[in-house]
């Protein structure tokens, strides 16, 4: 567990923020110049706070009001800069070991499985300006993560890349938190990467907190903060894959809702899966359409309708075991009368639920 | 004379080439480690009165070189407040001796070797710094293993700007350290005095052609040095 709550006044704002952070990934996701970056510095111990207090798990990283301010050097919090910041003169494997070389105790992390899992074998003795960016981004994921940190503090580590780099170090990030236990606050701009990486979310606006909580709580009320539009209003659901159909190209997955189909998941029967069903992507009808391409329908019962703008409007369903949420025009509400307790069938698409 | 060749040295000429190395590489040997730190402090410290730290620091750049010399002399002389105390403690006397050569080209070198590697450090990116202190790199630590390999090239340069400005000082090296042949009479001096002496033309010729191959040996090494430490520091 990671609470921060600390205040620091800066040039063209007045940063003040109070917030936990679990074992899993926390996004903390708002626009450039929300103070998100400040945080993580704060953290980190490279900038101090006038006010406040941060803890990770049982340390107290820095108290104000008991002059606790452990130096930088002595907090174990791993960072990954969005530059990358690799040391220049020493070469991959140099770089990968310099945290490494200097933490103190016994290692859980060792070299071999991070440069493996990392998939950069082949670049130990490059020098950094010899990587392209996505390499580089990877290379300074394992420099923190081989340093032994409490905490893996991430800043911005896609944003200088183009997508097709993105895409490069996507799939590592993900696996990063489930391989090796380390709480991760990871802070970005980008929308898709808090969808696809964060299990909680912590929205930054104006230096201010506007919402925190798990991303299927702050995601999933109709009143949805303004700052997480950009994320969008959705559900998630919890589920397991129930099937495979070969043939058909498509997986069941079982979920509160009943059974989800979506294109063919290289995932064992058995596993768990999340998936997130944006509001966006859910259509309603009346009745069960006949003949009609979307893979999935079920029953639901509206129980709240709320407009959002003039011209959309917000549902919130009850289905099966599970709730669904879906975003429409104000004309469609007012054309199929949609109202709470109507009965209503719920469509999503397969490919809206393919990663 | 006629006998000898006009490009063999006299014994004379090799002992003030020599001499001059000598006393150009004792005195950037010397001042370098003040050097590396006085660029720190300039370029990292925040201090009250480092305004006049700084100016003090670059007054042997804008001060006639006789004056610096005469300023050692008061100082350093045998009978100046460190001069007397090094000698009495340490038998160490400095005034015109090559050592005192050696000091007064090290003073006026001096601001020309901090502000090179007052650069290189001002060029060092202080975030790599930050980077190495969340991997757990104390203050000294961190000095040690980034910012000095990092630059490395800037005080390479100042160390050749500083042997060069060392082998051709002439007015504070006379001044504090005398005209001593075999002593402290270096490359300029024995230049000089061959002017002076009549029939010395050739003499003052050969030497200054020696000074200028220096110079330009001098350049290309450093130049060839500076682009290996870029390649292995891969800095730009």
């Amino acid at each position: 567990m990671i609470s921060v709550d600390i205040a620091k006044r800066l040039d063209s704002f007045a940063l003040n923020v109070a917030f936990e952070a679990g074992g899993g990934v926390t996004a903390l996701f708002g626009r450039s110049g929300a103070g998100k970056s400040t945080i993580v510095k704060a953290i980190a111990g490279l900038v101090r706070p006038e006010r406040g207090r941060i803890q990770v798990g049982e340390v107290v990283l820095f108290d104000a009001a008991h002059g606790v301010n452990v130096p930088a050097e002595r907090r174990r919090a791993g960072v990954v800069f969005q530059d990358g910041r690799l040391f220049p003169h020493l070469n991959v494997k140099q770089n990968l070991l310099y945290g490494f070389a200097r933490a103190k105790g016994e290692k859980a992390i060792d070299a071999e499985s991070v440069i493996r899992m990392l998939g950069i074998e082949a670049l130990l003795e490059r020098k950094p300006a010899t990587l392209s960016g996505g390499e580089r981004q990877r290379v300074a994921v394992g420099r923190a993560l081989l340093a032994q940190p409490r905490v893996l503090l991430m800043d911005e580590p896609l944003a200088s890349l183009d997508v097709a780099r993105k895409g490069e170090v996507l799939p590592y990030l993900e696996e990063l938190n489930a391989r090796f236990a380390i709480p991760i606050i990871y802070v970005t701009h980008d929308a898709d990467e808090v969808l696809r990486l964060a299990s909680d979310v912590v929205l930054l606006a104006g230096g201010t907190v506007a919402a925190s909580g798990t991303l299927a709580a702050v995601t999933g009320r109709l009143d949805l903060p303004v700052e997480a539009e950009a994320l969008g209003l959705g559900v998630i659901l919890e589920g397991r894959v129930d099937s495979h159909d070969a043939a058909r190209g498509l997986s069941a997955i079982a979920t509160p809702l009943g059974a989800f189909r979506l294109p063919l998941l290289a995932r064992e029967i058995g596993a768990r899966v999340a998936i997130r069903v944006a509001a966006r992507d859910v259509s309603i009808a009346l009745e069960r359409p006949a003949a009609i391409s979307v893979q999935n329908m079920f029953d639901a019962v509206v129980e709240e309708v709320r407009p959002s703008g003039p011209h959309v409007a917000r549902l919130a369903m009850r289905a099966g075991e599970g709730r669904l949420l879906a975003e429409l025009t104000a004309d469609a509400v007012v054309r199929l009368k949609l109202d709470a307790g109507a009965r209503v069938v719920a469509l999503v698409k397969a490919v809206a639920l393919a990663r | 004379m006629a006998a000898e060749s006009a490009f063999v040295l006299s014994l004379a000429e090799q002992q003030a080439v020599w001499l001059s190395l000598v006393v150009a590489l004792r005195s950037v040997a010397f001042s370098l480690p003040f050097a590396v730190l006085t660029a720190w402090v300039l370029s990292r410290g925040r201090f009250w009165g480092k305004t006049v730290f700084d100016s003090v620091v670059h007054l042997p750049l804008v001060l006639p070189p006789v004056v610096v010399g005469y300023l050692l002399l008061i100082g350093f002389g045998v009978r100046g407040p460190i001069g007397h105390f090094l000698y009495e403690n340490f038998g160490i006397r400095l005034a015109f001796t090559s050592e005192g050569a050696s000091l007064a080209t090290a003073v006026m070198a001096f601001p020309l070797m901090v502000r090179a590697i007052r650069l290189a450090l001002d060029a060092v990116d202080r975030g790599l710094e930050d980077a190495a202190r969340t991997l757990g790199a104390g203050a000294i630590d961190r000095f040690m293993s980034i910012t000095l390999p990092l630059m490395l090239p800037g005080i390479l340069a100042g160390a050749v700007v500083a042997f060069a400005a060392s082998l051709g000082e002439f007015g504070a090296v006379i001044t504090f350290a005398s005209n001593i042949p075999g002593e402290t009479q270096t490359l300029p001096l024995a230049i000089y005095q061959a002017i002076q002496t009549p029939d010395g033309d050739a003499m003052a010729a050969r030497l200054a052609l020696l000074s200028i191959a220096l110079a330009l040996g001098g350049l290309i090494l450093s130049e060839i040095l500076a682009r290996r430490v870029r390649a292995m520091t891969g800095t730009p």
